[in-house]
């Protein structure tokens, strides 16, 4: 049985080749990307946490393969991956759900 | 959950050579490991040699109260290599007329050895910086080591202690059940006699090894967190924090093969290599002496009994200054772990 998927553990590690196509655009997006991650007004620790968090909502599993082994070399705890994954999953329930307003106000709309 | 050694489970990976053979054998697919000679080649640092020798690391024996699942000296309460005060005294010799500044002592947990406070006090007669790694826990052992705080002030010692991680579970995943809280209670002993407090010159470093098979983020942003939490949470201080890359050696190894990590934390280690971090390995201004007298380039070649090159230089009492600052650095693949990412060392990061 063949073992390709569309997704790759190894590919993370080229995610630098991305340039190769195109090496200027690529250069601004990694001096981009290094600059937001840099400490700032928020530690890296909680930029680490951050991006776990997105990284379940864009559902991406390079991305929470990254950020998992970011975090805790940041010094995160589990308690604190955590809870950064249910914020991704509460705003991702909330998203849906305010949406429900809209539904209601046809309905109401719609019904006599 | 308490470990047993790997000598005392007669553990494959308790022989150094069984070790270095897994380091240099082919990934399960076949293909090498770039070796870290030709990284260094890559780099122009091919063959690696000292700047100037300033840390004499003296490893006084690899007998411990704790079998931490890091390791890479597999310590434990079983181990009985220890140094006769005659190697201690052949030690003193060889560096009172030099220029050499600080003497690191290691173990196992240093103070076991008999010897450690006479060593401890003629080596502060002889003016030098006096480190001591100590895994803490060892205050509270037994009562005779109560008192250490009280010593390692007396000669104002410098504190180079473990402690992983801030949170019980990280640290006691790592160390053992029992060692955060009995850290904590000895990282406040330390303090009350001065350590850590702005105008004392005591001075305590903690040293963080990630507790899994990830590499350690910044020094400085780890260090002000852990400053924030231990001194919220218990009142602690201390000066710095040293963040230190596990290396694939011994028990450490072990729980990298068990775990199923070892291709993964030995290629993200490959791929972090830094050409700053390489030139700044502590090797350069370190050489290591075991228990037994024996010189080598760090503590983690004396693990893997890498002895020097030069057969002429490998003994404590063949001390040679000049000829060891002239010697060329044995390496092997375990190096990528003091060269990855900010670099690792005794010191901590080294770019």
């Amino acid at each position: 049985m063949s073992k390709k998927t569309y997704y790759n553990a190894e590919d993370l590690n080229k995610f630098g080749n991305i340039s190769e196509f195109s090496p200027e655009l690529g250069k601004k997006f990694f001096d981009y990307y290094g600059e937001v991650f840099k400490e700032g007004e928020l530690t890296e620790r909680e930029k680490a946490l951050i991006a776990l968090a997105v990284s379940h909502t864009v559902q991406c599993p390079y991305c929470i393969d990254a950020y998992t082994s970011g975090s805790l070399e940041k010094g995160a705890t589990e308690g604190q991956m955590m809870e950064a994954v249910h914020i991704a999953a509460a705003i991702r329930g909330g998203a849906s759900l305010v949406h429900g307003v809209q539904m209601m106000n046809k309905t109401k709309e719609l019904l006599m | 959950m308490t470990l047993a050694t790997l000598k005392r489970r007669q553990h494959l990976l308790s022989y150094a050579k069984k070790q270095l053979d897994f380091l240099n054998q082919p990934k399960e697919s076949g293909e090498q490991f770039t070796s870290f000679e030709s990284k260094l080649n890559q780099t122009g640092l091919d063959p690696l040699k000292p700047t100037k020798i300033d840390i004499f690391q003296v490893n006084v024996g690899y007998m411990c109260n704790l079998t931490c699942g890091h390791c890479h000296v597999d310590a434990g309460p079983d181990r009985k290599e220890i140094m006769t005060r005659e190697t201690m005294q052949e030690c003193i010799n060889s560096i009172k007329d030099t220029d050499i500044s600080t003497v690191d002592l290691t173990g196992g947990a240093p103070e076991m050895n008999p010897d450690f406070r006479w060593f401890v006090e003629e080596l502060s007669k002889i003016n030098k910086r006096v480190i001591v790694r100590s895994n803490l826990t060892i205050i509270l052992a037994n009562p005779k080591y109560n008192d250490l705080p009280e010593f390692f002030a007396k000669h104002k010692v410098e504190v180079v202690c473990s402690m992983p991680h801030f949170t019980r579970l990280r640290t006691d995943s790592q160390r053992g059940d029992g060692v955060f809280d009995k850290s904590i209670t000895c990282l406040k002993m330390l303090n009350e006699v001065g350590y850590g407090k702005e105008g004392t010159g005591l001075m305590l470093h903690l040293v963080h090894n990630p507790s899994g098979a990830f590499m350690p983020g910044s020094q400085e942003s780890l260090q002000k967190e852990f400053k924030k939490k231990l001194f919220d949470a218990f009142g602690i201080i201390f000066n710095d924090l040293y963040a230190i890359t596990n290396l694939p050696i011994s028990r450490y190894l072990d729980y990298l093969i068990n775990s199923g990590n070892y291709e993964n934390y030995m290629q993200k280690l490959i791929d972090s290599y830094n050409p700053d971090a390489a030139a700044n390995v502590m090797c350069r201004n370190t050489i290591s002496i075991s228990w037994d007298g024996y010189l080598y380039d760090c503590d983690f070649n004396q693990m893997l009994e890498m002895k020097l090159k030069d057969e002429n230089l490998q003994h404590i009492r063949n001390f040679d200054l000049e000829a060891l600052e002239a010697r060329e650095i044995l390496v092997n693949q375990h190096c990528y772990g003091c060269t990855a990412g900010s670099g690792s060392s005794c010191g901590g990061a080294t770019s």
